[in-house]
């Protein structure tokens, strides 16, 4: 880094001793085939501190966490925790070095009791009987954690879940303790005891790192905030002296890409109505209650909400993935609620999926391949009953060159290409052929910067064109640039409508978790 | 775009140049370890390849090979694992062996019949494990596995119902086919009164079938779309349920065929000697060939060829023809890891490639104003 802008934390801060730092990492540098995810990372977080990563995604902090637990050696730059240079190999060795993880999707078996689960692959440290009783309870109290050892995982709430996480991690001799995007799963209150315990544990000497794009929450709860930005740390500063948007401008640097959409190109021809849709589980669990909205052609209707609320399903009832109890889904005029996925597809219907790889994607195909899937029946892919592979291919090739995907060919497989430019080609093939309805969930999830104001500039043209876009996503700035309107859903249920041009992201964020008043 | 080809095909005949070499590596030393005649046994084995009769007889083992490999290859290619090609092409042998038996048609009318009877008995056999996958979420393997046992005993039971005078006293099976179903053999190699089975040319035919099906159709298309990703092809519009009962439909079909070069070109009658257990070398030929139509040929020659050239073996190296079973052994289990290790060195290959692209196209990211 030319002109690191980092601001070392210089004030000695309250509890600052003159030990090493808990953590030191420096020059780490990670490099996958066609990415560079890491580079040249300097990260310095004292111990009996909650130090927060902040990022977009992307930035490379999911990597950069992977290398401080042992999942992924970096290519350069030495990891020094408390003052000794270590080489972590695996996730036994990080922990064996004191850091533990405490992961975004729980990892528990919910079929065993609270204690089972601490204890499970851990048994000899404590044993499985009274001894390990005896720690767990110990843990819980030293640090608040109100952690039951005796109920089913099953029967706990999520902020429960996420407490046996840590007790799991500290069970096993976890003194630097790393958490990945813990708020995403956390409605308001459970935020709050979050960051109780997690002060707790810092005035019990523990070292906290803490991921997260949450701006808010970070200032609120870390001593010391470090920025990432394309797989670099670009400064580190305190929450004192920062305020939210200076830490957003640091987070995208200086161009500052934005996903605003300039005027309104909404007109008054419907293109998908979505009429009383209910979706029952197997189980008979309502996934999704009487969900209506209409999209006009030129409109971008966004859906926010916190992950799993339903915005999954409702998507996958769209395309014809899952059938409705009850409702209709209409396309145009025409009721295609009985229809199949493929029917769908070929009246119109885009669709770019939320998981590339399970869904957008044949992998271990060529892009030409890739190109032809979800379009098997429609030119220029298809000839009657026939693969019309020349012209797969030639449009393949406009797609590389109009949607700037970077392969040295079209004959490369799917799974060579990264992230950014996958998406890419997933984007271009899903606007071929003039859709008149795109499906997109989080279309800029995992994407580069560049990749991220591309795709953005082709979902504007396309709704300038008039296509109308139902756009799923976690990411409110993009929500709020691009929607010309704003459905929040939560459990199923469409509880509010916003206006994108007079709310803002704070005010998005608190009526995802049915805190905020409809607007 | 032409260079990048060459590494391919060279690294696609890579796995199973290596695994045949591995395999003949293995074997020597089995073969040291007990100490029988190496150079001997390796050639016996060899000079089969220019004996015209021999030669003869690889190509008539190999039609049944390669039209059982096909039948597992077309399952493989959409990740159903058709282990029941063995029953169904049992099963319709029999049927087409009784039909063609007790019937009187001009030739290519008594033929054409017994290959549709066949086909389609084959078809709905295996179409039992298609239903009960997606109606019930039976695995096919099971089912199928299960389906073989029934259908052994179903045609033992059958045989005896529908017995045949004709034959000895020592052996049961129907009514012989009349001269007009019989399909005369091909003297395809020349120094040797032994013909080629003349079904052949339906092995052939099935194979150029099964090429432009599998990579030229939609069907085709979509069948290796849910092989390749089943959520994919999923969200791409792909009729999960229905590609699992026509691919058992189509991969039945074709081993309902297995059992007709031998029936229509040589026995003529089902009985208690058919060859059984073609459906499982079938399974090891389609691995051996990567469920690839030349593959696969190639991969059926080389089985028939071993089989054949083991004969001799006994007699004038005093080599036990078994040592070719183990052969084969050796060679299903190297080529499966070959495969894995060239699809790695592939992968990574490529990913190399588009970094180099990258980093020579345009900027890196890393020029970015701070």
């Amino acid at each position: 880094m030319s002109e690191p802008s980092t601001v070392e934390p210089g004030a000695p801060v309250p509890t600052s001793e003159a030990a090493a730092p808990a953590v030191e990492l420096a020059g780490i540098t990670k490099r996958f085939p066609g990415v560079v995810a890491n580079r040249d990372v300097d990260i310095r977080v004292r111990g009996g501190t909650v130090h927060a990563v902040v990022g977009e995604n992307g930035a490379g902090k999911s990597t950069l966490m992977k290398i401080l637990y042992g999942a992924q050696r970096p290519d350069e730059g030495t990891i020094r925790i408390a003052g000794r240079d270590v080489e972590l190999r695996s996730p036994a060795d990080a922990i064996s070095h004191g850091v533990g993880m405490v992961f975004q999707h729980f990892m528990l078996a919910d079929n065993l009791s609270v204690l089972e689960n601490v204890v499970l692959g851990a048994e000899g440290r404590h044993g499985i009987g009274d001894g390990a009783r005896r720690r767990v309870l110990e843990l819980s109290q030293a640090y608040g954690l109100g952690v039951d050892p005796d109920p089913l995982v099953a029967d706990l709430g999520v902020g429960d879940r996420q407490r046996v996480e840590i007790l799991k991690v500290l069970y096993r001799g976890a003194r630097i303790l790393i958490l990945d995007e813990p708020t995403a799963v956390l409605v308001p209150q459970e935020v709050a005891e979050l960051f109780a315990n997690l002060r707790a544990l810092k005035d019990q000497g523990l070292t906290v790192i803490f991921i997260s794009h949450k701006l808010d929450e970070v200032i609120t709860v870390a001593d010391e905030i470090t920025v990432m930005r394309r797989g670099s740390t670009v400064a580190t500063v305190l929450p004192a002296e920062v305020t939210a948007r200076q830490l957003a401008e640091l987070m995208v640097g200086s161009e500052l890409p934005s996903p605003q959409t300039r005027e309104s190109t909404v007109t008054d021809v419907m293109a998908l109505r979505v009429e009383g849709v209910t979706l029952r589980a197997t189980d008979g669990r309502t996934l999704l209650a009487d969900i209506d909205f209409a999209i006009r052609r030129g409109e971008v209707l966004g859906i926010a909400g916190v992950e799993g609320n339903g915005q999954a399903e409702l998507v996958e009832t769209v395309m014809g993935m899952r059938t409705p109890a009850a409702g209709r889904v209409l396309l145009g005029e025409q009721d295609v609620t009985r229809w199949s996925t493929r029917r769908r597809r070929e009246a119109g219907i885009g669709y770019i999926p939320e998981d590339r790889h399970r869904h957008g994607l044949l992998l271990e195909a060529p892009l030409w391949e890739n190109r032809v899937l979800g379009h098997q029946t429609t030119p220029p892919n298809a000839r009657g009953p026939w693969i019309n592979r020349a012209g797969a291919r030639a449009d393949t090739r406009r797609i590389v060159e109009r949607y700037d995907v970077r392969t040295p060919g079209i004959d490369v497989v799917a799974s060579a290409l990264s992230g950014g430019n996958q998406q890419k080609l997933i984007v271009g093939r899903e606007m071929s052929g003039e859709p008149l309805v795109l499906i997109a969930a989080h279309p800029t999830r995992g994407v580069d910067v560049g990749a991220q104001a591309a795709i953005w500039e082709y979902l504007r043209q396309a709704r300038a064109d008039g296509l109308a876009v139902l756009l799923v996503s976690a990411d409110l700035d993009e929500l709020i640039g691009l929607s010309d309107t704003i459905r929040v859903i939560l459990r199923g249920r469409v509880i509010a409508a916003l206006d994108p041009s007079d709310v803002s992201p704070e005010q998005l964020g608190s009526a995802m978790t049915g805190a905020g008043a409809p607007a | 775009m032409r260079r990048v080809d060459v590494g391919r095909l060279g690294l696609t005949l890579a796995a199973p140049v290596l695994a045949v070499l591995v395999a003949v590596g293995l074997t020597t030393l089995v073969l040291l370890a007990v100490g029988d005649p190496v150079s001997t046994t390796w050639g016996t084995i060899l000079d089969a390849g220019a004996d015209p009769r021999s030669v003869a007889l690889t190509l008539s083992s190999a039609t049944t090979y390669y039209l059982s490999a096909v039948a597992v290859a077309i399952g493989f290619r959409m990740g159903l694992f058709n282990i029941g090609v063995d029953g169904q092409y049992r099963l319709a042998a029999f049927v087409a062996a009784l039909v063609a038996g007790s019937v009187s048609l001009p030739a290519p009318l008594h033929v054409g019949l017994a290959i549709v009877v066949a086909a389609l008995v084959g078809a709905m056999w295996a179409s039992i494990a298609g239903l009960l996958k997606v109606t019930r979420g039976v695995s096919e393997v099971i089912s199928t596995i299960m389906l073989n046992a029934i259908a052994t005993s179903l045609v033992a039971f059958l045989l005896r119902e529908f017995r045949s005078p004709v034959l000895g006293a020592n052996n049961i099976g129907t009514e012989p086919i009349p001269a007009s179903g019989r399909v005369p053999g091909l003297p395809l190699v020349p120094g040797t009164p032994e013909r080629v089975y003349g079904l052949v040319v339906l092995a052939v035919a099935v194979g150029i079938g099964y090429a432009v099906l599998v990579d030229r159709t939609r069907f085709g298309f979509d069948l290796r779309a849910a092989g390749g990703s089943q959520s994919a092809a999923v969200a791409s519009g792909v009729d999960v349920r229905r590609m699992v009962v026509s691919a058992m439909l189509l991969s039945g079909g074709v081993a309902g065929l297995v059992g007709l070069p031998e029936l229509l070109g040589a026995s003529y009658t089902y009985s208690q000697t058919f060859p059984a257990g073609l459906g499982f070398t079938g399974i090891a030929i389609a691995l051996l060939g990567r469920n690839h139509p030349v593959g696969i040929a190639l991969g059926a020659l080389l089985w028939a060829y071993l089989d054949v050239s083991a004969n001799p073996l006994q007699i004038l190296a005093g080599v036990s023809s078994e040592i070719v079973e183990i052969m084969k052994g050796i060679t299903v289990l190297a080529v499966v890891v070959a495969y894995e290790v060239v699809r790695r060195h592939r992968l990574a290959r490529e990913q190399r490639q588009v970094a180099r692209e990258l980093t020579a196209g345009a900027r890196t990211p890393e020029q970015v104003p701070a």
